[in-house]
């Protein structure tokens, strides 16, 4: 079963869901993909960590073959190659890896090698295995580490897959929840959270998941975000109340669940919920 | 010797573009002949790469120095293996800017930004 | 121009919170919202009427014309991203393709070609002289980086008084805040006192080092953990940034933005909190080299 959670805004509390859902779940798999702010590890702690580097595919010119002839120039979109004083420039923070230039080459004057973008971190925490794909700073393009990060997930045959999503509605969203099998919207009680939720609304409508949603630090009174739940008919699988031994737990990077019975409880029984969600689902729509 | 300026308009009269990537035309300009030529900037729309590709036009127009105000790393390295100098526009107007080139009063381009990827221009 | 940029490395730090309470601080004849995937600036910011509204063209995307499409699968084999599928005939995943060409380049019949598409809009909102630009992505649109771009030249060109302009920046590190955080003066790191804030920050202020961008610190609902609130002080003294200021944990804030109001608007703690970033932060912007 593979759950993703997600949010159109960071903060909202995607990662405390994430994160405690794996840690209840006894064995399960909990996947960071929010490459550029990885914050998955820094609760669990992981032991046995290895590290494996991911890269991605750039040209290299063999100055001997080439005759000038421009054409990978002319094609690249991405305006990654130059040609000055006879001699092929590439820039390798602007290629987007298409392998075009390889393509076009009549000389076959290029080849390609391998550059490194970032890393995916593997350990273990208790019961639960931690994956996390952390982008370098200065990067632009985290989705070779977020396949990386799911394509080895279908050999792992864990009940539970977490899946950590990164904020937004962009590709990246979309290609962290294309297997899931259920997604969990988590919401913030203000009128930007509202606004935040809606976006991830339309993603999970466009992609026919099912879907649930947390509403996260709830205080007294009014909350807009159930306000706007409720209008549309979608449903609301758990409330997080505002509480600051939730936060501080939380802003110490401590799994809460793990610290305290009253939120293991409500972290089971959102557990509960999801996997009735799930299982409705398939006898539903199978 | 022929200098390039990134300008906003096909016109002597026009200003110095404060992007050099994303400017709509660059002047090709001869100091002997004091011949003007304007040539469209195909990288100005360009998603990513811009400065790259601008300085690629540069290179290509065989000129000898850049004028701009500013200038992305890539950019730069371009034209520093087309051995093309780079100097710093002292204001708007293109007219005061060939004129402090042929008096000598224009400073080395030194101060080179980082990368943008592409999404330069202030 | 001088141009404040408002970053927080992760989202829901209250960025635009603070964006919001500067605005007004400021009476900002011109800011703009840099959060294209999320933008919430606009909620607060007093606006009651519509924005003059423009498509944003990103990279153009393939499309294959089935009618002349021989299925010989060679766009398929050499699409890097894996943007094409031939379930039903050859079709382009709009949401994958990041338009390089390679398709169009080696389908024998000519049957695929780069056409551009619509990845978002840019809303200009302005009224005497007063500008706000901002923008929103199209859902699934990847290339933010250009629009982040984009809505910074609507606000430079259409800004009548152009001494002082506030952008809201983008969450992250990657294209979007790079683009953020091209030609400004200075920017203002919000942080959280909280491991994975701080773990953020380092981050982004990574990033800004980068681009030897002038960075200033300051610290939302710092009262939450007093003790992660000084090791990001410390850290700020070993990197020498400056900090600014810090702001306690409001429920009033919470209150004043549902209500659409800015935090200096009412009466709270954090406003006055705020505000003494705010005067802190002009001095540093405009009277240090």
């Amino acid at each position: 079963m593979t759950i993703a959670v997600l949010s159109g805004k960071g903060g909202t509390g995607k990662t405390l869901v994430s994160v405690n859902l794996a840690a209840v779940a006894k064995k399960s798999t909990y996947i960071d993909c929010d490459v550029e702010e990885p914050n998955g590890h820094l609760f669990f702690k992981p032991e046995n960590v290895s590290d494996e580097e991911i890269s991605v595919k750039i040209p290299q010119v063999n100055n001997e073959l080439c005759d000038g002839c421009r054409r990978c120039v002319e094609f690249c979109n991405f305006n990654a190659l130059a040609y000055i004083q006879e001699k092929l420039i590439i820039f390798e923070d602007v290629c987007h890896s298409c392998g075009g230039c390889v393509i076009v080459c009549p000389q076959n004057a290029l080849t390609e090698k391998d550059r490194t973008i970032g890393i995916v971190q593997k350990g273990h925490s208790n019961e639960v295995y931690v994956k996390s794909g952390i982008l370098n700073t200065g990067e632009a393009m985290g989705i070779p580490i977020i396949n990386s990060l799911l394509s080895e997930n279908k050999d792992v045959c864990d009940d539970m897959i977490i899946i950590d999503c990164p904020p937004g509605s962009a590709c990246i969203v979309m290609d962290s929840i294309k297997d899931a099998d259920y997604c969990i919207l988590v919401a913030e009680p203000t009128v930007f959270g509202v606004h935040n939720l809606n976006m991830v609304f339309e993603l999970v409508k466009l992609f026919n998941k099912p879907f649930g949603v947390v509403l996260n630090k709830c205080l007294e009174g009014e909350n807009p975000a159930e306000l706007f739940c409720m209008e549309r008919n979608m449903k609301i699988i758990g409330k997080i109340p505002f509480d600051n031994e939730l936060g501080l737990l939380n802003s110490n990077a401590e799994i809460v669940t793990r610290k305290s019975n009253k939120y293991k409880e409500l972290f089971l029984e959102l557990l509960d919920t999801v996997k009735r969600e799930v299982q409705h689902e398939t006898i539903t729509n199978p | 010797m022929k200098i390039a300026i990134p300008v906003e308009e096909k016109t002597l009269d026009t200003s110095v573009c404060a992007s050099f990537g994303r400017a709509p035309f660059f002047l090709f300009y001869d100091t002997e002949t004091k011949e003007s030529i304007f040539v469209d900037n195909s990288a100005a729309t360009s998603t990513g790469g811009a400065g790259i590709k601008a300085a690629q036009i540069i290179v290509d127009n065989e000129a000898k120095a850049l004028l701009t105000p500013r200038c992305g790393k890539n950019a730069a390295d371009v034209l520093d293996a087309g051995n093309i100098k780079l100097y710093k526009t002292i204001s708007d107007s293109v007219k005061e800017n060939i004129d402090a080139f042929m008096d000598k009063k224009l400073s080395v381009l030194d101060d080179i930004h980082a990368g943008f990827h592409g999404h330069g221009g202030r | 121009m001088k141009q404040l940029l408002i970053l927080s490395g992760k989202g829901g730090t209250g960025k635009t919170t603070i964006a919001s309470a500067f605005i007004k601080l400021a009476n900002a004849k011109a800011y703009a919202d840099c959060d294209v995937d999320a933008p919430n600036l606009h909620l607060v910011a007093g606006w009651d009427f519509e924005p003059e509204r423009t498509d944003y063209f990103g990279l153009p995307i393939a499309q294959i014309n089935q009618q002349l499409c021989i299925e010989c699968d060679r766009c398929r084999e050499n699409c890097r991203f894996d943007a094409i599928t031939n379930i039903e005939g050859y079709n382009v995943n709009p949401f994958t393709c990041e338009g390089c060409g390679v398709c169009e380049y080696v389908c024998p019949v000519d049957a695929i070609q780069l056409k551009p598409a619509a990845a978002g809009e840019l809303m200009l909102y302005s009224h005497e002289n007063k500008v706000f630009s901002t923008a929103q992505l199209k859902m699934g649109s990847g290339t933010s980086g250009l629009l982040v771009t984009e809505v910074k030249k609507q606000m430079k060109e259409s800004a009548v008084d152009t001494e002082f302009a506030i952008i809201d920046g983008s969450p992250g590190i990657g294209c979007p805040v790079i683009a953020s955080l091209s030609g400004v003066d200075m920017v203002l790191i919000v942080a959280e006192p909280s491991i994975s804030g701080i773990s953020d920050m380092e981050r982004i202020v990574s990033t800004a080092a980068k681009f030897g961008t002038k960075t200033v610190v300051c610290i939302n609902k710092f009262d939450t953990n007093i003790e992660n609130t000084e090791k990001i002080k410390e850290f700020c003294e070993k990197h020498d940034l400056t900090f600014i200021g810090k702001i306690p944990f409001d429920i009033k804030a919470v209150e004043a933005i549902n209500n659409g109001q800015t935090i200096v608007d009412i009466k709270c703690a954090s406003g006055t909190a705020v505000k003494t970033i705010y005067e802190r932060a002009m001095e540093l912007l405009f009277n240090t080299p």
